[in-house]
């Protein structure tokens, strides 16, 4: 194996326009830089395990899943109701709320927001929806200089890269590749791979702009409809500065991302991080509910197809996602093949079932990235049926010609599927159109961190690629 | 059609599922633990320090850390800082003190956290900005756990309040933990009344 601080990072993949992203060419590239594959694999298996010990010291871990899922689910029957009462206690602290159908209307707001102040320059910390609209990209073409001020989300802005992980961005990079990026970009010293070293030189090279921005941005983990607050989970303490700093603040934040009181918080708070990273709490948990003295704050409430995967029962489990990731650490399809292999911008387990509701003609091939083994459905702190769903997925997609959404949502054989939950198991366990997808080899060998310690004698990497090709290849090749 | 109105009517169409009550929570308060020394451990597992207090002079490290250091902004009355904040302070100039010293709210035992809302901080970025933090805490303001700390008034009197459980910290290069991301380089709590 070569060794990993000289070899080459491997990219993700290759987007051409609105046809079917490869995931497995992406995928095959990852696998062959041996190094990269295997610290990525470690990184995330680690927290994954880590996130196993601090579930050990919880005994009522079990209960706390079952009541975030059954709070995410009543506050999604009563969506609409918790979205009036968020916006009556926010406006009463004096938060401007915003309402946007799609992408396009919440990228629009926020550049009114900003050009009517007059703000030249905006600090942001991390937010997948932002990543979801394309939100960076837009401000600039607009003129606004936008700083990611994540460690993690810097470094893939700096290398013009998608983040490949939702809460760790870099993940798929070593010291050397962000070495090589810093010295580029920041001026950073040539040949020192220092971690420390490196994330000194992008704390000392942000927070000039944080102490001089006109606008700070933060996304929202949770939004409280009792007190009207946007709620926000970090670790590096740029989202509390980016907020703080500057006199505007502008949140951005999905509609289902509601629940009703503060006493539900502490569900959330005490699985959030645990699952995400396995500790037992982010280093800080803010609560957001007006402008500070002085300043201004906005909230930018956004639908972007949230509205539509509600209308169906089965669909809209979707919506539950706390984006803690612990579905992507376990996932031994993720971990060999790196986020940045889904060309979407949710990967992973998570991605399989929300990426083909954005796109299902682009997406067609991530539900067969993966060897539906459970795991994900498993960890998931608000149990989400994530591998059901990725299965229902690869039906819909492969009996069905690609329809609009809302078209897929009445017609498709989801429905009927989820309708007979033992028929459903039953074609999980022995149905032909499902062996092919999963194969026992695949279920028990050392691919699959479930099986690990079984001794299968088949090299993973042979078997990893003979399923691959077997089961979809073909469908890659159909696209094409 | 506002959006407002548009993306409201979309959800009520979509939702027309019995409506399922919001479930009840329990506390789940374990009546064994001592509180203080779980406290202690969690804050250390989070990377924060606790200052035992001198017995002669419970101000003794506050002091030790004061006379080594350039920029003192403290808001608690017991401890005289160098740097004083007004009304009228901006946010940003509070980027050159060394040690930020304040009283939190109420900690919580399960993860160690401290609570700072924008009384306590009197500017919010006394929380972020300064290379080091030195919190007061009284020991009888410390609740079990997170159940119990979202229990708590504060979060409806205040516009602004965070949990801060050690300093800032980042993993996002291979994995290797590193103690002051951009906010506090360090957090230390003492426990006095
Ligand atoms: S689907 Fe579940 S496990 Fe995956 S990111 Fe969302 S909440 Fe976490």
């Amino acid at each position: 194996m070569s060794d990993l601080q000289q070899e080459v990072q491997p990219k993700g993949a290759k987007i051409k326009g609105n046809k079917p992203v490869n995931q497995l060419e992406a995928a095959n590239r990852f696998i062959a830089a041996s190094a990269h594959q295997q610290m990525h694999d470690q990184r995330l298996w680690d927290l994954r395990k880590k996130r196993d010990a601090q579930m050990h010291l919880i005994p009522e871990w079990e209960a706390l899943r079952d009541l975030a899922s059954d709070i995410k689910s009543h506050t999604l029957d009563h969506l609409a109701d918790y979205l009036e009462e968020f916006e009556r206690n926010a406006k009463a602290n004096g938060v401007h709320v915003h309402w946007a159908k799609d992408a396009q209307e919440s990228n629009d707001i926020i550049t009114t927001i900003l050009k009517e102040r007059n703000a030249k320059s905006l600090v942001k910390s991390k937010s997948m929806l932002g990543e979801e609209c394309m939100l960076r990209q837009h401000l600039e073409e607009e003129g606004i200089t936008v700083i990611e001020t994540d460690l993690g989300e810097r470094i893939q802005q700096l290398d013009k890269e998608d983040p490949s992980h939702v809460v760790v961005p870099a993940v798929h990079k070593s010291r050397t590749d962000v070495s090589k990026v810093f010295v580029k970009t920041l001026n950073a010293e040539q040949g020192n791979n220092d971690v420390h070293y490196l994330a000194e030189t992008q704390r000392e090279t942000t927070r000039p702009y944080i102490l001089n921005a006109d606008a700070g941005m933060t996304g929202g983990n949770f939004l409280v409809a009792e007190t009207g607050a946007v709620v926000v989970c970090t670790n590096e303490g740029n989202a509390d500065l980016s907020a703080n700093t500057p006199s505007l603040h502008i949140v951005t934040v999905g509609i289902e991302k509601m629940i009703p009181k503060m006493e539900h918080l502490a569900v959330f708070i005490r699985l959030l991080s645990r699952s995400a990273l396995g500790s037992p709490i982010t280093q800080y948990t803010s609560c957001f509910r007006g402008p500070r003295k002085g300043g201004e704050m906005h909230v930018v409430l956004v639908d972007n197809g949230r509205s539509t995967r509600l209308a169906s029962q089965k669909f809209k489990a979707g919506l539950k996602c706390i984006r803690c990731g612990a579905c992507m650490n376990t996932c031994p399809v993720f971990r060999r093949s790196g986020g940045l292999s889904y060309g979407s911008t949710y990967a992973g387990p998570i991605g399989l079932i929300l990426s083909p509701t954005y796109n299902a003609h682009k997406y067609r091939n991530l539900p067969f990235a993966s060897t539906l083994n459970g795991s994900c459905t498993n960890v998931c702190p608000v149990k989400i049926n994530l591998h059901e769903q990725i299965f229902a997925w690869r039906e819909t997609l492969a009996d069905e010609k690609e329809l609009s959404l809302s078209k897929r949502i009445i017609m498709t054989s989801l429905g009927k599927l989820f309708a007979h939950p033992k028929a459903y198991r039953m074609a999980v366990q022995t149905g032909d159109k499902v062996l092919s997808y999963l194969p026992h080899f695949i279920v028990y060998n050392q691919l699959n961190a479930w099986g690990r310690q079984r001794d299968i004698p088949q090299p993973p990497k042979e078997t990893f690629h003979s399923w691959y090709a077997k089961n979809y290849m073909k469908k890659g090749k159909a696209d094409e | 059609m506002s959006s407002r109105e548009f993306i409201l009517n979309q959800i009520r169409q979509s939702c027309q599922t019995e409506h399922s009550e919001a479930p009840t929570l329990p506390l789940f308060h374990q009546n064994s633990v001592d509180i203080i020394e779980r406290f202690k451990q969690s804050l250390i597992a989070m990377g924060g320090q606790i200052i035992e207090a001198d017995p002669q002079d419970p101000y003794k490290f506050v002091k030790e850390r004061i006379a080594e250091s350039k920029v003192i902004c403290s808001v608690v009355p017991e401890i005289q800082g160098n740097r004083h904040l007004t009304e009228t302070t901006e946010p940003k100039e509070l980027q050159d003190i060394d040690y930020g010293i304040l009283r939190a709210s109420f900690g919580v035992a399960e993860t160690g956290s401290i609570c700072l809302t924008e009384q306590d901080l009197f500017i919010n970025t006394l929380g972020y900005l300064p290379q080091h933090l030195i919190i007061f805490l009284d020991p009888k303001q410390i609740v079990e756990n997170l159940h119990d700390a979202y229990a708590r008034p504060e979060w409806k009197q205040i516009h602004y309040a965070a949990l801060h459980s050690g300093p800032s910290a980042t993993a996002d290069i291979e994995g290797v933990l590193i103690r002051g991301a951009q906010g506090v380089r360090s957090l230390s709590v003492l426990l006095i009344e």
